[in-house]
């Protein structure tokens, strides 16, 4: 990755809050093609809330969410849906359907949105999941796999449609160290492999450092940047004493 | 015949995405089912983008069983695609199909059946036992129990029920009054309607109605709202609290549940035949000789033994309810399938009740 690479999302002026209250104000940064871009911050500084304005689930206060050329806060259906076809989400608790088979779960997008016919989406669904390791799984339900499985089969569900960029929320929170560390293999392996884009938000400090080619550091008492840039570089030369402390993992009075 | 047949070559070329894909894997299939025999050659060398539907046409081409000689080959993949495909071992893939549940044999499938319905009829004894504990030791410590909770269920069971009671009551006392004024008439009998009325209405369909209605709106909604709190973990949290999830969550909804549904009943039966005081006027009978005529004919017993049913019904509503809530396992189907069980289960319950005090009350001669 490197500055050359074309802008693939551009986030500008935007504004947003629940309730009239701001709670992130004037955001402005870009992720670029083949990044594994990173949103982190303290509770509470409007992390998953900025995630979930990009994702196009909630409506901001102002400004724009670029992906290309077209804007998904003005878009119309029409757009929108073709917006919402070049990304794939993962949810903080994979948000798997209980119903069904982990292979239906991915199945399910390819069922909806391609003219694949059964034994080919069967084999299509089956690849995603061989990817994130869960080949021999794929007739159980979700319920019958552990947190880890479900969070990796919750992204062969976002994958199933190969979008550009992949949206994962908290993706490592509630997993053991090493599953945390499988994760990250993972997802770097996918941007590595595949080319996909990664917009992350996480606030595991190992995984940050693992994964990330450029983080942005939200704060709450300024509803806005703090800090961005590559992760190493701002743990020991940021010139911010809490983006420091954030990074060293020590508390203002240490 | 020994000579081998020519090596066919065909040309992949372009975008393999999942729009072009799905035409492209047919007629790829279609052309090794009409060469068996003889070796195929896609030529790879053209293909500008692959993306996962067309990794796995690419993997399905070659994982299909071919006679010796007459392999299948992919040659000149761009180095890219070629790397995203050495991603998966073909030998994963020889057979994808889930293995096929085996169909039950009548006797299994009965045996199961009944087998289930024990472990439940067991499942509710147990619950009894339990619900019965807990009102015991509510007797002894009553400040135990949340009544403020009670009071906020008893509001949404009874209180907010009183609009549907109202409506489906002058419904029936309508339609029974009606229908049978209109045969009665022929013999000037159209009086003793007042009689059939007062007497079915309080002491049977009055509960009933009501019975129905508060499991159709309360029982569904204890089942859905503790199958909720179950797939949340609530309840676990609860229990290793220290808190009896009976206590808590049980109890006051047996409360509430036999603390409105007496008053429902009253306001149900006073609504029906309202609704059949309506109709006997529009046949010239005034309100005052309909009064009268219900209580020269019914006794205080057929009031009281409907309000006693009710009682009885709203026990067994609200506690299969509760049970139902309590057993749901985990995922969002499982809350539905618990709402739906429980409404069921009632049902059976208040019918089956319902009978046995038919029987009780004709031996006691009430």
């Amino acid at each position: 990755m490197t500055t050359a690479d074309p802008i693939i999302i551009r986030v500008e002026e935007f504004t947003a809050g629940y309730d009239g209250n701001v709670l992130l104000n004037r955001l402005a940064f870009e992720v670029r093609r083949g990044e594994v871009f990173v949103i982190l911050g303290g509770s509470g500084c409007g992390k998953s809330t900025l995630l979930k304005h990009m994702i196009g689930l909630y409506q901001p206060m102002a400004g724009r969410i670029r992906f290309g050329d077209d804007d998904i806060v003005q878009a119309n259906d029409l757009t929108r849906q073709a917006i919402l076809r070049r990304f794939g989400v993962m949810y903080q608790s994979g948000a798997l359907f209980g119903s069904m088979s982990l292979l239906e779960n991915v199945r399910l997008p390819l069922e909806e949105f391609t003219g694949l016919d059964d034994d080919a989406r069967d084999l299509v669904a089956l690849m995603k999941l061989d990817l994130v390791g869960l080949r021999p799984f794929a007739h159980h339900t979700p319920a019958e796999v552990s947190g880890g499985m479900q969070k990796r089969a919750g992204i062969a569900r976002a994958m199933a449609l190969d979008p550009e960029i992949l949206f994962l929320d908290e993706p490592s929170a509630g997993l053991d160290p090493v599953t945390a560390a499988e994760l990250d293999l993972l997802i770097l392996r996918l941007a590595r492999n595949l080319g996909m884009t990664f917009v992350i938000v996480t606030h595991e400090l190992a995984s940050i450092f693992a994964i990330a080619s450029r983080v942005i550091m939200l704060d709450k008492r300024t509803k806005g940047i703090v800090a961005e840039g590559d992760p190493k570089q701002l743990r020991d030369h940021s010139d911010n004493p809490w983006v420091r402390q954030f990074f060293n993992r020590r508390t203002e009075a240490s | 015949m020994d000579t081998p047949l020519p090596t066919a070559t065909i040309q992949l070329s372009g975008r393999l995405d999942a729009q072009t894909v799905p035409v492209l894997w047919t007629d790829a299939l279609n052309t090794l089912a009409r060469n068996p025999g003889a070796p195929m050659v896609f030529e790879a060398s053209g293909i500008a983008y692959c993306d996962g539907a067309g990794l796995a046409m690419l993997l399905d081409l070659r994982r299909r069983p071919r006679a010796a000689g007459a392999e299948v080959r992919i040659q000149n993949l761009p180095a890219a695609v070629q790397t995203l495909l050495d991603q998966f071992k073909i030998a994963d893939y020889a057979a994808i199909t889930p293995p096929a549940a085996v169909p039950q044999k009548l006797p299994e499938q009965v045996g199961r059946i009944s087998f289930s319905i024990w472990q439940d009829l067991l499942a509710m004894v147990a619950f009894t036992g339990e619900s019965t504990a807990a009102f015991a030791r509510l007797l002894i410590r009553p400040a135990a129990v949340r009544w403020r909770t009670v009071l906020i269920l008893a509001e949404q069971a009874g209180v907010d029920a009183v609009p549907i009671v109202a409506l489906l009551s002058w419904l029936l006392g309508v339609i029974l009054a009606f229908q049978s004024a209109m045969p009665m008439k022929v013999f000037g009998a159209e009086l003793y309607v007042a009689n059939l009325l007062g007497l079915s209405i309080l002491r049977e369909l009055g509960p009933l109605m009501t019975a129905i209605i508060l499991a159709g709106r309360t029982g569904a909604a204890f089942a859905a709202e503790i199958g909720t709190m179950k797939v949340n973990e609530e309840v676990d949290a609860l229990t290793t609290m220290g808190l009896d999830p009976v206590r808590f969550l049980v109890l006051p909804r047996l409360l509430a549940a036999v603390a409105v549904t007496p008053l429902l009943v009253v306001f149900s039966d006073l609504i029906s035949l309202a609704g059949g005081a309506m109709v006997m006027a529009a046949l010239d009978i005034p309100a005052t000789t309909f009064v009268n005529q219900i209580i020269n004919s019914v006794q205080i017993k057929d009031f009281l033994s409907g309000l006693f049913k009710s009682v009885v019904f709203a026990l067994l509503i609200a506690g299969t309810g509760c049970l139902r809530g309590l057993q749901t396992r985990t995922g969002a189907s499982s809350v539905g399938r618990a709402t739906t069980s429980a409404v069921v289960t009632s049902i059976t319950w208040i019918v089956i009740a319902d009978g046995l005090f038919a029987v009780i009350f004709y031996h006691l001669g009430i």
